[in-house]
């Protein structure tokens, strides 16, 4: 199991600073909440964490982010190992632009897990691997009969699931999710946390929500970030019944949003 | 069925063929873009090389403001080719201009959503017509009209002329800045709109105090690229305006256009050593003139995304 | 209402119309004058038979040559131009090269896709001269590749530019190269717009009389090597029409009506293709 450490993390868009001076061990298997208003950093602490942020140009970070005691921001780390150990749940779910099945094929087709699972792969063994991974983001039985269907035609709480099986698929070790559920109807996000208590079994899962129910409902820790500085963290019942900053009380009790 | 094992292992072993595949691509990508921007370049610069033995024997006033054009005996005067392709074209604008602003806005502001879908796939249908055709046409029917209006006014004239190229490129124009200028149009942000239609505004005021107002240098643009367009536009116009080497006086004198003097002369200038210099230093007029046309267009005008919020 | 605003109004909605009509008019009309004089030419000879007697003066025969011609013509520099237009768009993505490398690559390409096609003859007639191939089907393919380069690549860069940048995003959080991003996910986005610009530049390309005035030249015959000269269907209509042998111009009016036919069934099927290749995509 991985295990991820922020040191003295920085990151800056331009000249604009967004995140400050953030120090941050993640608890193993847990689902950890990434909690805070809107604009404090949430988005880009989840996705320096598996360096999604270098895709933005002009984008600055400093520190370091220790998987494993290795630091992910040094230029000899392999940015595709990373990701596929650290993998990432995007907030609204764009099915990548092929059929039901080859969405989920494709994670284990770039990184050649299909061929070395079941001892030898083949068509049957990427089938096998296909159903696991949507059985286990529970969507399997309700396309088990159409996997050849262009992925944009399920429902979007149906394609949040099928990103929740892309991510699986890679086998990761920690799961990023942004969001995941705040471009879903209600029973699909009811879905979609079910499965994630399933996976914590298995799993770091770091969640970012604006949701505070949703953190109180779902999280194991709480990470409370605001205007890019790191207020407090540390469980979440702890954090709910005698959290230590004014912000984090005003930010419970609703004041600030 | 989960796949096991050694996950470092795995990527280890996986990242050579990866890489492989990730450093050719790579390369390829940057090896076309050079090849295309040394496409430019070569084709500039053998044109230049082509052009330059010229530039020996006549001065470059003698070039571009002297009227003779005598190939036998040295003198290259591009002058009245000048002064042809320069009043066909301004002349198409004339004609064109106002008509595709018409279009244009009627298209963007007052057309509903299904008809302008359709009007713009029908416009896309007339820019995609061959040129040989608006060629064809104009001599089947705009040289003939032309022929009998000059009859009218009391001049003579074979119908092959300025006008009737004017006429032809004009058509063909229209539809390539009808399609930019309701992009351009289309930019406008309708909240805008709402602004003066909400201060009771008539459609027309909108447009023409709101609408207007924000898109002139999209439309500018548009005219712009159109007038490249028609400037450097060949086979239609050589078809019809008369082709004859003299600096025209009248709509309904002939005229001769620097793409007409290239494509009716070049391939038998072998003989004559300087007159290959001669039409290839009128392509690289071509190329300079629209070249630089086109340049304004797109990056002070156009400057995509700002036409409308600067 | 004020009755002079109520006029100024009604006025310029009037103007607008008319201009409007005047172009659907002369869309119309030329539809209109090519398919009449085309029809009254077309007949199953003039399809399948290449002149005889000569393209200027015989009487007998058809525009086979030009027709066959064009296809090879246009076929050849389309699978060229594809070739190269393709890796240029997907380079062209901020992924692989700078952004100032970019808009200059991309203003490059606008200064092209803006050059006259007579230019591209030219030049492409030293090209030849220099290399010693005569007016040839060769020629002919080069410089409509040329041509058609700028309008492909360009067309191909619009559509892999609309590519969400968080599907893109989706792909790397997987742990993809750039490589297999582009593969997997941009390049099927992007489809649609692909094959337009392909099919865009096909149109074009075939109805391009300037460019290979010099470097195909023309000829009767049905070229059967690569460094034979080719007859192409602008071609056929730009010298047949002008000669005084009737039964030539009926040649240039069957060209003219096959190539307008070509050029909007081509336009209808950039369409159509563009709507059928759109099944995976995502909005």
């Amino acid at each position: 199991m991985a295990h991820i450490q922020i040191q003295q993390l920085r990151v800056s868009y331009g000249s604009l600073p967004v995140l400050n001076d953030i120090n941050l061990e993640i608890p193993d298997r847990q689902i950890v909440a990434i909690i805070g208003p809107s604009g404090c950093g949430k988005t880009t602490l989840l996705k320096s964490m598996n360096r999604l942020l270098d895709l933005n140009e002009d984008v600055s970070v400093t520190g370091s982010i220790l998987l494993d005691g290795v630091n992910i921001y040094d230029p000899a780390m392999d940015v595709t190992c990373l990701r596929k150990r650290v993998g990432f749940l995007p907030q609204r779910p764009y099915p990548l632009p092929m059929s039901i099945f080859e969405n989920v094929a494709f994670g284990p087709r770039i990184h050649g897990l299909s061929v070395l699972s079941a001892g030898g792969g083949g068509k049957q063994a990427e089938k096998s691997l296909v159903e696991h991974y949507l059985r286990l983001a529970g969507l399997w039985d309700e396309v088990k009969d159409r996997l050849d269907e262009p992925a944009a035609k399920l429902s979007i709480g149906q394609q949040q699931r099928l990103a929740l099986a892309r991510v699986l698929s890679i086998e990761p070790e920690v799961i990023l999710a942004d969001e995941p559920t705040s471009a879903l109807d209600p029973v699909s996000a009811k879905l979609v946390e079910t499965q994630f208590k399933l996976l914590k079994e298995n799993y770091t899962i770091i969640l970012v929500t604006h949701i505070l129910r949703q953190a109180r409902r779902l999280a194991d820790y709480i990470v409370f970030l605001y205007m890019g500085d790191l207020i407090e963290h540390k469980p979440a019942a702890v954090f709910f019944s005698a959290p230590d900053d004014e912000k984090t009380k005003a930010y419970i009790s609703g004041e600030i949003s | 069925m989960m796949p096991s094992g050694n996950k470092q292992f795995i990527i280890s072993r996986l990242s050579g063929g990866r890489r492989i595949r990730e450093a050719l691509a790579l390369v390829s990508g940057r090896l076309v873009l050079i090849l295309i921007n040394a496409l430019a370049l070569l084709i500039f610069c053998g044109l230049l090389w082509k052009a330059a033995p010229l530039f020996g024997i006549i001065s470059v006033s003698d070039w571009l403001f002297s009227s003779s054009w005598h190939p036998m005996k040295n003198q290259f005067g591009l002058f009245p080719f000048i002064v042809g392709t320069v009043s066909v074209t301004l002349l198409a604008m004339i004609i064109a201009v106002p008509v595709c602003l018409g279009a244009a806005i009627y298209l963007s502001e007052y057309a509903g959503r299904r008809f302008r879908e359709i009007a713009r796939w029908l416009i896309d249908i007339l820019a995609g017509i061959p040129s040989v055709i608006y060629g064809l046409c104009g001599v089947l029917v705009i040289v003939p009209f032309v022929a009998f209006l000059g009859e009218l006014m009391g001049s003579t004239t074979t119908g092959y002329s300025l006008l009737a190229g004017g006429l032809v490129l004009a058509v063909m124009v229209i539809p390539f800045i009808i399609s930019i200028s309701v992009e351009v149009l289309r930019m406008v942000p309708d909240p805008l709109r709402e602004c003066a239609l909400a201060l009771g505004a008539t459609r027309w005021e909108t447009v023409k105090y709101v609408v207007l107002k924000k898109a002139k240098r999209g439309l500018l643009a548009a005219v712009v690229l159109g007038f490249a367009r028609a400037f450097g536009e060949t086979m239609a116009v050589l078809m019809v305006v008369g082709n004859v080497a003299q600096v025209p006086v009248s709509l309904f004198d002939p005229a001769y256009p620097l793409p007409a003097l290239i494509a009716n002369n070049y391939g038998e200038v072998m003989s004559i050593p300087l007159y290959d210099a001669a039409l290839m230093s009128a392509a690289l007029i071509l190329m300079l003139v629209v070249g630089a046309f086109s340049l304004t267009a797109h990056y002070t005008l156009l400057k995509i995304g700002e036409t409308v919020d600067s | 209402m004020n009755p002079k605003r109520n006029r100024e109004e009604k006025l310029f909605r009037i103007l607008m119309v008319a201009a409007l009509v005047l172009v659907f008019a002369s869309l119309a009309g030329i539809i209109l004058v090519v398919a009449m004089k085309g029809l009254a030419s077309l007949n199953l000879s003039m399809i399948i038979e290449t002149p005889k007697g000569g393209y200027y003066l015989g009487k007998e025969g058809g525009i086979a040559n030009a027709i066959v011609g064009s296809l090879y013509l246009v076929t050849g520099a389309t699978i060229l131009a594809f070739l190269i237009s393709l890796p240029v768009a997907l380079a062209l993505q901020k992924e692989y090269i700078g952004r100032r490398a970019a808009a200059i690559t991309r203003l490059v390409l606008d200064i092209l896709w803006g050059t006259p096609s007579i230019v591209y003859g030219a030049f492409g007639f030293v090209i030849m001269v220099y290399l010693g191939i005569r007016a040839s089907l060769l020629g002919g393919i080069i410089v409509l590749t040329l041509l058609m380069i700028p309008i492909m690549a360009r067309a191909m860069d619009e559509a892999v530019r609309l590519v969400p940048f968080e599907l893109k995003e989706m792909a790397y959080a997987m742990g993809a190269t750039r490589v297999e991003t582009t593969l997997a996910v941009v390049f099927r986005q992007a489809l649609p717009g692909i094959c337009t610009g392909v099919i865009l530049a096909f149109g074009r390309g075939i109805g391009d009389a300037a460019s290979i005035l010099f470097t195909a030249g023309y000829t009767d015959e049905i070229p059967t090597s690569l460094m034979d000269p080719v007859a192409s269907l602008p071609l056929a209509v730009f010298f047949q029409a002008g000669t005084p042998v009737p039964e030539v111009q009926a040649r240039a009016f069957a060209a003219a009506l096959i190539l307008l036919a070509i050029v909007i069934i081509v336009n209808l099927i950039a369409r159509l293709l563009g709507w059928r290749f759109s099944k995976h995509i995502v909005r």
